[in-house]
């Protein structure tokens, strides 16, 4: 870990505009995923911003009556949000089958949504990685992939996005809330929030450099049946290999994004339509342009059946 | 369906599998501070186990470290360092975290309870006196992690915090050894004792704290 | 001593307080975070320095340049250390790779320098610093690629073979032929390998975590090039092994050499992403079998052929070391063959051999059951044997694998289990049971201890023997309090220091039978003194409720202290028995698992072993070695696998994140039975090792309940989820 200097910020504008004046300056919230990386010197920032200041953990309904999720509303406290729980099981359930109850207790919504990849190669930094070093080479392609992506990577990176709660705010058409540098403040839909990999995947998300996520708004609540089916190998702590988050609708209507599949949580609206007619018809739209390796084919299957699951668990 | 195993990517020049230099170098940010530079050093206090403490540390000294190597208290214990273990899980303002994964320098004014703060060799808090009667314990390295999230874990149960294993997330949360399990499971014991973990806090558990039949 | 007629009765018979279940002795220690471990011996040396080790980037080759510059110059260093500067070191003779590499690199991760500092943090900042340039050199990564240049390792009987094992399988009416893989595995014990040192002149103090220390003390001296009476190791307490910390590592080299350099007290842990490539490992293995069977079941030719890899010099994994043993059968061969692999080193880890070996072989046999249409208990009965079937004159000093099985049938509701795969259902689960045999062999080893009976009456044992979990610390005070005639309160029990006599140490499940049966010499040796002390008969004296009785006549033993302490030491070593009775230790482990029918997600629903291991001493801590062997089994059947990156030569998921093993949700409630047995062929205590024997055959065992409840066989460990799904029932 590289020395820095550590400093509270005072308020959202001014830690953005503070990051984006310094580009070897960095948020900090939980500090679960950065703290992790910078040891391993694979983030290296030589200066902290830390944002736990600035009130933003508050959870507090919309106009439009939905939900507001403040940036730093720690992910137990989100799921353990009787509003959630009530209105967004699958929100609740996500974050529920994420890391452990102490990491939960750190960690924050911005982070959580801005947390980097598990790839092992990512993670060791001996290894070329486009990622850490633009330009170097991708080492996880021809090398262990079970865990990698299988949707939207690119010929320079095919890691994952490790969230569980990103992909349940994907299938609750969420919007992430910002503010920049300048002091505007901007909406993002969740669809637009994540990148996939293409040639730059060190660009992770559509935010610009020094802005600062303040909430998460999730829309009026859609009803319906939540569940959000997590399968790994460990019953417990452990990232998925392939996730699905459903709502489901009595009508047999309704929603499903997957999470361990891509460098985004992956979600095909148009794919929908088929939902009705069950897991292998939604299946053939959602994981179209599927590319695979002989380590990591099975998730395909996997996706598939764990929507079965979710659907057979909806209609219980 | 393409397989990526296939592709050629000429960069990766780690791959190469014949003699070659490589250059193993620490990986380059661009616009990071010289690597150099001279620790920042801050001052903070906080309560430790119910003493005020404060220290001038490096802004770079974790919790643990703090705890660990300026304070002396190793009970809380270094496994990983990297929030994928437990052992070095604290309870901090009557929550637990992984103190490995948390400034120090962001502790100001924090309450932290550390295994040394619940009971001594002599007078043992009952989840401790539980472990030993329950052997619930070999090596006794992630011991200290595994008591302080137990007791966290009970208190979460009765603030009805909600666990993957939750049946209904709208009803109030019941104690089961399903649950404990669940929420215990940050917490890795390598020698293997999780089942005697589970019986030392369910006899905690069934005691005053939660009622029988919980 | 010597130990070489069976025991017959002695004070340890008395039972009054070896066999009892009483709470370990440390336990309020390591309950509280008092237990001090290596790292942490701020109690006993002042101004300690930091080390950070930093590991190599290739796999094999070597350094062409290193500089050092920059790190040198960053704030806080004090020394750096690399092979160039270390001077002559001199490989140990348990390691297989040097531990400080340079300019030859023999593996992924291999330390090459170590960064002394004023802190941890400046210590882990200037590592970084440190450049090195090396050239890569060819490497062999790939066991199964490599397999056919494996060679005949020269020591150790790798082939053993009995009548004609290929014509009897050849003619046989039932048979199998099958292969079966297990993958690298890591230890992953909690504690980092750590280590402190201090030099005073030329003598070394060395805090460690070592599970034999003397070993450690020697390949400390011999690598470092010192004498070994100037060097002490210190390991009251280790925050596990499991074979990983036989031996010295790089930790207590790297920070005597920074020690040294820095002039200060180093003190050095490895950091979890380095452990797994950096120390040693569990090899993989491929494991052909072959069994022959007449139309009745009885095995006529039984063959089991293993392959691993290891690094020049280095040793094979003895897969096929039980199946010389376990089953009878008139034709016998196994064979053991040694790939030479640049991967990290590999050696022992808990049950080195059984425990993969049985995870083959316990897997045949349950597919050799089903082809003959038999139930597999009654199968393994059928093909008991009570003598070494190598060997038939050589008989088990006891041997009670049936009525393990037998019991564990009976209360496990072995009778529910459905024949045909693949028929229970749970809700959404698919339920299945599997057994396994359990099978370890009982070492016995020479080990010392030094008793004495103090001036309070408190008795003090002191031996080198380390507890790394096992309960050392409890039963040796059990063994001195039920020889001394005092309680367990009186007797303080020192361990894990170079300076006291020489034990067994804690490796391959020896320690419990023989560092309690040194103790046992020793304390024989003290009641005589004591005895004398008094004037007493020391031939007719009993020693009960802290007095020394002979007749009418009874003295306070405290008494025979009263004008200073009365010391006695002494060892127990072996004679004949081992080699004229075969000793191993039995059980059956059965398993109940519920395999998701959507996706596959296998889940343990229950679990119970069923032991015949000599005398427990301890039946609590014995217990939990069991349950905590099971646990690593399972972790071994479902999810344990390094994975090996065969282009680069390094296992990819190295740390905790990546190399999953069990949780708390993984595991359910546990039983264990003991059956209640002595073996006086063992030692004077009539134990023997049982902290190995539970992770024997339970892999196995949960591979074969996977396959009961779902019907696909899958012969690659780890058996995961992306295994069964094709073979998984269509769902709506």
């Amino acid at each position: 870990m590289r020395s820095f200097t550590y400093e509270r910020a005072k308020s959202p504008r001014e830690a953005a505009a503070a990051v984006a004046a310094d580009p070897t300056a960095r948020f900090i919230a939980g500090g679960t995923n950065l703290l992790d990386l910078m040891k391993l010197e694979i983030e290296t920032p030589a200066r902290l911003v830390d944002v736990n200041g600035l009130k933003l953990d508050e959870i507090a309904p919309t106009k439009d009556g939905g939900l507001r999720i403040g940036a730093l509303v720690r992910n137990t406290d989100m799921a353990a949000d009787k509003r959630v729980r009530k209105d967004y099981g699958v929100l609740s359930r996500a974050l529920l089958a994420g890391a452990s109850g102490q990491l939960r207790n750190k960690a924050t919504t911005a982070g959580n949504l801005l947390q980097r990849t598990r790839c092992p190669y990512f993670y060791d930094t001996n290894m070329p990685c486009n990622k850490r070093t633009p330009g170097a080479g991708c080492s996880a392609i021809g090398g262990f992939t079970r865990t990698l992506a299988v949707l939207g990577a690119s010929e320079a990176c095919i890691a994952t996005h490790p969230s569980d709660m990103a992909v349940a705010l994907r299938l609750l058409d969420a919007t992430v809330q910002t503010v920049t540098p300048d002091g505007t403040e901007r909406s993002i839909p969740i669809a637009d929030f994540h990148r996939l990999p293409g040639d730059t995947p060190q660009v992770e998300t559509a935010l610009a450099r020094g802005e600062l996520i303040t909430s998460v708004t999730l829309p009026k609540p859609i009803g319906g049946r939540h569940t959000y089916r997590k399968v790994r190998d460990r019953a417990s702590y452990a990232f998925a290999l392939v996730s699905v988050a459903s709502v489901i609708q009595k009508d047999g209507s309704g929603r499903i994004a997957l999470g361990g599949v891509a460098h985004k949580p992956w979600r095909v609206e148009a794919a929908e339509a088929a939902l009705p007619r069950g897991a292998k018809a939604i299946s053939e739209g959602l994981l179209a342009g599927a590319r695979t390796t002989a380590q990591n084919g099975f998730k395909l299957t996997l996706a598939e059946r764990a929507i079965g699951a979710a659907l057979a668990e909806a209609r219980a | 369906m393409a397989i990526l195993d296939d592709l050629q990517l000429s960069r990766r020049e780690v791959m190469a599998t014949g003699a070659a230099v490589g250059v193993a170098a620490a990986p380059g940010v661009a616009g990071a501070a010289p690597a150099e530079a001279a620790p920042s050093i801050m001052k903070v206090s906080f309560t430790v186990n119910g003493k005020r403490q404060t220290l001038e540390l490096d802004t770079r000294t974790t919790l643990l470290d703090a705890l660990r190597e300026h304070l002396k208290l190793t009970g809380s214990k270094k496994g990983c360092d990297h929030g994928q273990c437990g052992a070095c899980t604290v309870i901090v303002d009557g929550r637990r975290i992984n103190s490995c994964l948390s400034l120090a320098v962001m502790h100001e004014g924090d309450e932290v309870t550390t295994i040394e703060g619940l009971g001594t060799p002599e007078k043992l808090h009952p989840l401790q006196a539980a472990f030993v009667r329950h052997d619930g314990y070999q090596c006794g390295y992630c011991t200290p992690g595994q008591i302080c999230s137990a007791k966290a874990v009970l208190d979460e149960i009765k603030a009805g915090v909600p666990s993957h294993v939750t049946a209904d997330l709208t009803a109030k949360i019941q104690f089961s050894e399903d649950e404990l399990r669940e929420r215990m499971s940050g917490n890795i014991c390598r020698c293997g004792a999780y089942s005697n973990i589970v019986a030392a806090v369910v006899e905690v558990a069934g005691g005053p704290l939660l009622g029988k039949g919980a | 001593m010597k130990f070489d007629t069976p025991a017959t009765t002695n004070p340890i018979d008395q039972l009054k307080v070896v066999g009892k279940p009483v709470d370990r002795i440390d336990g309020p220690m390591k309950t509280t975070g008092r237990a001090p471990y290596a790292y942490e011996r701020h109690d006993a040396i002042p101004d300690i320095a930091y080390g950070y080790v930093v590991g190599a980037s290739i796999a094999k080759g070597r350094i062409a340049s290193m500089d050092l510059a920059r790190a040198k110059a960053a704030p806080g260093v004090l020394a750096i250390v690399t092979a160039a500067e270390a001077g002559k070191l001199t490989k140990g003779d348990f390691n297989t790779a040097m531990l400080l590499g340079g300019p030859e690199i023999e593996h992924y991760h291999q330390a090459v320098a170590v960064v002394v500092a004023e802190t941890f943090e400046q210590a882990r900042a200037a590592a970084n610093l440190v450049k090195v340039e090396y050239v890569r050199a060819k490497g062999t990564f790939d066991l199964a690629s490599a397999k056919d240049g494996a060679t005949k390792p020269k020591d150790g009987g790798p082939d053993s073979g009995v009548g004609d094992f290929e014509a009897a399988f050849a003619a046989a009416p039932v048979k199998l032929d099958e292969t079966y893989t297990t993958p690298d595995h890591g230890h992953a014990m909690m504690e980092p390998h750590a280590s402190i040192a201090a030099w005073k002149g030329d003598k070394l103090s060395l805090w460690t975590s070592n599970q034999m220390i003397a070993w450690g003390a020697g390949d400390v001296a011999k690598t470092l090039g010192v004498p070994r009476e100037n060097v002490r190791l210190m390991s009251p307490f280790i925050g596990g092994g499991f074979g990983g910390k036989l031996f010295v590592r790089a930790d207590a080299i790297l920070a005597a050499l920074g020690a040294k350099a820095a002039g200060r007290p180093v003190k050095v842990a490895l950091t979890r992403p380095l452990m797994f490539n950096n120390t040693t490992h569990r090899p993989a293995t491929i494991q052909r079998i072959r069994i022959g069977t007449d139309r009745d079941g009885r095995i006529t030719a039984i063959g089991h052929e293993s392959w691993s890899g290891d690094l020049p010099g280095g040793g094979p994994e003895t897969a096929v070391q039980q199946t010389r043993l376990l089953y009878a059968g008139a034709n016998r061969m196994t064979r053991t063959r040694l790939a030479v692999l640049d991967l990290p080193e590999g050696n022992a880890m808990r049950a080195p051999g059984e425990a993969p070996g049985l995870m083959a072989l316990e897997v045949a046999v349950d597919e050799m059951a089903e082809k003959l249409g038999m139930d597999p208990v009654d199968f393994r009965i059928l093909n008991d044997t009570q003598v070494d079937p190598e060997k038939p004159s050589r008989p088990f000093s006891q041997r009670r694998l049936n009525e393990c099985l037998r019991t564990g049938a009976d209360k496990f509701g072995w009778s529910r289990r459905s024949r045909t795969p693949g028929q229970t259902r749970d809700g959404r689960w698919l339920v299945g049971m599997g057994v396994a045999a359990a099978f370890r062999n009982n070492l016995v080893m020479k080990s010392a201890a030094r008793v004495r009976l103090e001036t309070s009456g408190v008795v003090t044992v002191e031996t080198d023997m380390t507890d790394i979990g096992t309960g050392s610390y409890t039963i040796i005070a059990q063994t001195a309090a039920e020889m001394m005639g005092v309680p367990l309160t009186s007797v303080n029990v020192r361990l894990g220091d170079s300076s006291f006599p020489v034990s067994a140490g804690s490796g391959g499940q020896w320690g419990a039978n023989s560092s309690t049966a040194g103790v046992y010499a020793a304390c024989v040796k003290l009641r005589e003194a004591v005895a004398t002390k008094l004037g007493l008969d020391p031939a007719a004296a009993e020693f009960a409720d802290g007095r020394v009785k002979v007749g009418n006549q009874s003295l306070p033993l405290a008494q025979a202290a009263a004008a200073g302490p009365v010391t006695a030491e002494d060892f127990m070593e072996y004679g004949d028995l081992t080699k004229t009775h075969q000793q191993s230790t039995f059980g059956g482990h059965f398993v109940e698992v519920g395999v998701d029918a959507w996706t596959a997600e296998i889940r343990i629903r229950r679990m119970l072993a069923v032991c015949a291991a000599g005398r427990i001493l301890n039946p609590k801590s014995a217990r939990s070695q069991v349950i905590g062997a099971m646990v690593m089994g399972a972790g071994a059947a479902l999810m344990e696998e390094l994975v090996v990156d065969k282009r680069i030569g390094f296992f990819v998921n190295h740390d905790l994140a990546g190399y999953e093993v069990p949780v708390h949700a993984d595991i359910p409630h546990q039983e264990v039975i003991f059956l209640d047995e002595t073996d006086p062929m063992s030692s004077p205590m009539k134990a023997k090792g049982v902290g190995e024997l539970g992770i024997c055959g339970v892999g196995a065992a949960v591979a074969n309940a996977i396959y009961n409840a779902t019907g696909v066989r899958v012969r690659e460990y780890p058996v995961t989820l992306d295994k069964l799904l094709e073979g998984m029932p269509v769902l709506a």
